[in-house]
């Protein structure tokens, strides 16, 4: 069976997996990390997003074996060793941008790579088309453009451009 | 999804030799359409290709020209500042194409090699006249196009970069399906070396096409006026659940006028 390298969430790992493993499984089953989820399984819900190489994409829709050599992070990944979550998670607990959860890892991850790519602002309207690869069926999505706009600062370490605080 | 064999060639001809030797693998660019596709077992190959190790992202622009490796994926295509400098209607197509993380994941070469009717690459292609580059050869895109999910591509041949001659203007428009994102009418109009093209995507049983009505009214007159009264027959054109076939027909009307209104204006 062939196998993959990777790094997750900082640790090295090297798994046995099928042709067709995708990645969500191999994080899930073979690794044990539950907090990616498994919505629709079609790449539209974005329940399952994770960094690969620093960026957002939906691991549902990548194999395992894709994966090889690279750095994968995770929810798992966010928050330091002693409990300090990341700012996004603690933006999201702010601002209870979640009711049942469900969507909420995907979401997160989705978040901070869209901060990340707009160090230059960002306005509602880009936050909730930022967004649209994430499916929330719980909050109307309100609360969750509100948690990002507010880690914004948190990210960047600085207040967010006035035209885009709207 | 049935299991295959998985091989991530490091060069363009061992994955040439690789499709050549056997006629049931696939080849894998970003996957955004080819893994959905295995999950659901509608394909089945023996062998998957990973063409992610071939050395064949990234844009280059030189004089009239940019050339766009055909793994390059469509965030770096949106966000390139040459394209949005020199073909802004190729860089708001690749902005709106799925989602962010579709977008990091899916290739202009997959796009175009898969040719899916409502793909909106095909219609940047067709309208700037851009060539495609294999492993063998250059076909022009009014030859690589040959309708729904056909393409020139021999079942062994690579793209290996899309060239596009910067036309003057540029702009595209699409309806959007809202789930999907896909194009229920995409139209990229660009008035170039070659004069006005026209090419509509989403539309056609055959995939994109060419409008020529349109064409040659705006080689006179560059202007959303031009093509006000031409009507687009709905024959030929794709119906479902989405969109009839009239609508679509007069979605080409409302998407070609603000596309040419749009790039008149750059």
């Amino acid at each position: 069976m062939p196998q993959v390298a990777l790094t997750v969430n900082g640790k090295q790992h090297t798994v046995e997996v099928e042709g067709r493993t995708l990645l969500v499984e191999l994080l899930r089953e073979k690794l044990g990390l539950t907090g990616t989820h498994v919505g629709c399984d079609t790449s539209q819900c974005g329940a399952c997003v994770v960094h690969v190489d620093g960026r957002s994409l939906k691991s549902c829709t990548m194999l395992a074996l894709q994966a090889d050599g690279c750095s994968v992070t995770t929810i798992e990944g966010l928050a330091k060793p002693d409990g300090t979550l990341h700012p996004m998670q603690e933006m999201f607990r702010e601002h209870h941008a979640l009711q049942c959860g469900f969507c909420t890892p995907g979401m997160v991850m989705s978040a901070i790579d869209l901060v990340q790519m707009h160090p230059e602002g960002l306005t509602e309207a880009e936050i909730r088309e930022g967004l649209e690869g994430n499916l929330c069926r719980c909050t109307g999505y309100h609360n969750i453009v509100k948690a990002v706009a507010a880690a914004w600062p948190l990210m960047h370490g600085k207040p967010a451009p006035a035209a885009a605080a709207e | 999804m049935y299991d295959f064999a998985y091989q991530k060639p490091g060069s363009l001809a061992d994955a040439v030799k690789l499709l050549k030797g056997d006629p049931e693998a696939k080849a894998l660019a970003g996957g955004m359409t080819f893994i959905p596709v295995l999950k659901q077992r509608l394909n089945k190959p023996s062998a998957v290709i990973d063409l992610a190790k071939l050395g064949l992202s990234g844009i280059t622009a030189s004089g009239n020209t940019i050339t766009i490796g055909a793994m390059t994926n469509h965030v770096t295509i949106a966000t390139n500042a040459d394209i949005k400098a020199k073909i802004p209607g190729l860089s708001e197509m690749a902005s709106w194409i799925g989602d962010t993380q579709v977008r990091h994941r899916g290739t202009m070469g997959g796009s175009l090699a898969n040719n899916d009717p409502s793909a909106c690459y095909p219609a940047a292609v067709l309208a700037c006249d851009a060539t495609i580059k294999t492993d063998r050869r250059s076909i022009k895109a009014d030859d690589f196009f040959q309708g729904m999910f056909t393409t020139a591509l021999e079942p062994d041949e690579l793209i290996t970069s899309i060239e596009f001659p910067v036309p003057e203007k540029s702009a595209y428009e699409k309806f959007r399906n809202p789930a999907s994102r896909y194009a229920i009418v995409g139209v990229f109009v660009a008035k170039g070396p070659a004069g006005v093209r026209v090419a509509i995507t989403g539309a056609g049983q055959g995939g994109v096409f060419r409008h020529k009505e349109m064409e040659s009214a705006l080689a006179s007159n560059f202007s959303a006026d031009a093509i006000a009264n031409i009507k687009t027959p709905a024959d030929g054109l794709n119906g479902d659940i989405h969109a009839s076939a009239e609508y679509r027909a007069h979605l080409i009307g409302v998407m070609a006028k603000r596309a040419v209104a749009k790039a008149a204006g750059r």
